[in-house]
């Protein structure tokens, strides 16, 4: 039989953050919003309607005034909402499509190869019940590559009106229109750098990328550029783990090869990902505050019971030690798990990362110590906690930061009984 | 759970089937043995009850609400109780819904008098609310179940 073509399908959610706090606030439906980094630094996400006025990474206090000038209304970022939201996104992608794979908080990309539905009224279910079922709106790319895929959704946002939030460009004709259309920086992998690189050699448009001889690319630049221009050719040849993009958080998510049924499998597997996203946590430089373990069982199957739950583990101090997200994760795990189910899927998400320099400015943060002894510390902090369920809120202890973080915080809507959205 | 108004029965029976709606499965009330070829004892093997199952607290449609006020004390919803709300289930007349009337977010059983929407509270003090044309209604979720809690202890 012959192997089904390839096809892929990039679910994003628009802005994430901003439309998450938006969710539970009906009227800030058409306010513009910012989301601030912990400790109220700096924006680190914003609302469609703020971007004209509001930089990314602007620091909080220099833009106040601009945002009373402007009505934006300025958040604090609220992790386990972003959390909780996420887990629900990804569990309706999973309900509709086979094989579905969270790249980041809110982005998942689909293995629609195969799949006979139209693809263009997938990609328009798929947004439909993510945004009945949870309130975010989402926009769908769909492709023959991952790379195409991404440019897709690029298109979806970018003329959202016209497409509706969905566009398809399997047929080749659609492809090659919207690659002469669509700029190199707009390219997944293509940061401003390689794209000044890129424009001094004419090449100017993913188009052109895609045009360019691949040797070229690949001797000038390295292999990861040449084969992102042989998937714009429609060529898949990138593997999830081969991209990195600028993150605010790291996130690592793979189907297993057979369903799991016990906890030690599991535990090995949640390790491994733990693992994996400390890798890419020190690659990138940066420390983690917050963990977020999550398992599943496959969604699509109407006869099996089914499981999707998260928990977000506050992490002591900001971290890279393989071991101390190892263990909390672990730790999370077990508070997760239960008997019964066939698991097909487990994540672990790194949030709230932060430069090694951004945080010890902080004069009230509790004094860190990496030793060992800290570490067991902790982990009893954290057993203790896990038996009051506090830990899965991501409440953090008090500590000067939180304070003022609390101050702009919306309420942790979804993971908190005393948070609660009130109704009269 | 709530009770059923009284003045539903002499609606149209068509709304009272429509609170589980077709095309939205409700798993977890139907739990199932997994398959494969499990050892005989499995057969008898029975999970604990689960009010997350029961509530389908873990679907990701399903939120929690608390209720301030008592507008609803009609159908047994008072101050402080829980709702149970699901997003996915279509909001038909006779529903208890969750709804924001201009940004407020109330709930209300919703009604409808011709092409008229009507959110009507459950209690004779307050007064039916009209949506009028300038009036922007978004229904937010349907609510399945109210919990409440009979110490003072919070729900």
């Amino acid at each position: 039989m012959q192997e089904p073509k390839p096809c892929f399908a990039l679910v994003d959610c628009n802005s994430f953050y901003a439309s998450c706090e938006r969710v539970f606030r009906p009227d800030l439906a058409r306010v513009p919003i910012v989301v601030l980094s912990n400790n109220d630094g700096c924006v680190v996400a914003r609302s469609a309607d703020a971007k004209p006025f509001i930089k990314m990474g602007e620091p909080y206090f220099q833009i106040r005034e601009k945002l009373v000038q402007h009505g934006i209304v300025a958040f604090s970022s609220n992790y386990a909402l972003y959390g909780d939201l996420s887990q629900r996104v990804m569990t309706v992608i999973d309900s509709l499509v086979v094989n579905s794979t969270a790249y980041s908080i809110d982005e998942a990309f689909c293995d629609l190869g195969g799949m006979t539905l139209p693809l263009e009224r997938l990609g328009r279910q798929i947004r439909s019940k993510v945004l009945r079922y949870t309130g975010i709106p989402v926009g769908v790319g769909i492709a023959g590559t991952k790379t195409l895929a991404k440019l897709a959704n690029h298109a979806a946002k970018r003329w959202q009106r016209q497409t509706g939030g969905v566009v398809d460009i399997t047929d080749s004709v659609r492809r090659d229109k919207l690659l002469k259309v669509c700029d190199v920086s707009d390219v997944w992998g293509i940061g401003r750098k390689m794209t000044e690189h890129l424009t001094g050699m004419g090449i100017n448009t993913a188009w052109d990328l895609a045009k360019a001889d691949p040797w070229t690319l690949r001797k000038r630049f390295s292999v990861l550029v040449e084969k992102t221009a042989r998937e714009l050719q429609g060529v898949p040849c990138l593997e999830m783990d081969e991209i990195n993009s600028p993150k605010q958080e790291i996130c690592c998510s793979r189907m297993f090869g057979t369903r799991l049924t016990a906890i030690e499998p599991l535990r090995e597997a949640v390790a491994a990902y733990a693992a994996r996203a400390c890798e890419k946590l020190r690659a990138q430089n940066s420390l983690c505050k917050k963990v977020r373990v999550s398992i599943r069982t496959a969604m699509f199957n109407p006869d099996e019971p089914k499981f999707a739950r998260g928990v977000i583990c506050e992490l002591p101090y900001p971290t890279d030690d393989t071991r101390v997200i190892t263990k909390a994760a672990v730790a999370a795990l077990s508070e997760l798990f239960q008997e019964g189910f066939k698991f097909s899927k487990a994540e672990i998400l790194l949030m709230d990362l932060r430069q090694p320099n951004e945080f010890t400015a902080d004069l009230f943060a509790p004094a860190q110590s990496k030793g060992d002894g800290r570490v067991m510390h902790v982990l009893d902090e954290i057993n203790a906690k896990w038996g009051r369920g506090t830990l899965r809120t991501g409440r953090v202890p008090v500590t000067p930061e939180w304070n003022m973080r609390r101050e702009l915080k919306s309420p942790s809507f979804t993971t908190r009984l005393d948070e609660l959205w009130t109704v009269r | 759970m709530y009770e059923q108004l009284s003045w539903l029965s002499s609606m149209s029976i068509d709304y009272l089937g429509h609170i589980d709606a077709p095309g939205h499965p409700l798993p977890l009330y139907s739990f199932t043995v997994p398959a494969g070829f499990p050892s005989p004892a499995q057969d008898h093997i029975e999970r604990e009850i689960s009010l997350d199952e029961l509530l389908g607290l873990r679907l990701p449609q399903v939120f929690l609400a608390r209720v301030g006020g008592d507008s609803m004390k009609g159908v047994g919803i008072f101050d402080g109780d829980l709702v149970v709300v699901d997003r996915a289930i279509e909001a038909k007349p006779g529903l208890i819904v969750i709804a924001a009337l201009n940004n407020e977010p109330l709930i209300k059983t919703l009604c409808k008098d011709g092409d008229q929407f009507i959110l009507r509270s459950e209690n004779a003090t307050f007064a039916p609310r009209y949506v009028l044309e300038n009036d922007e209604l978004l229904i937010w979720g349907v609510v399945l179940y109210s919990i409440r809690s009979h110490t003072n202890a919070r729900a």
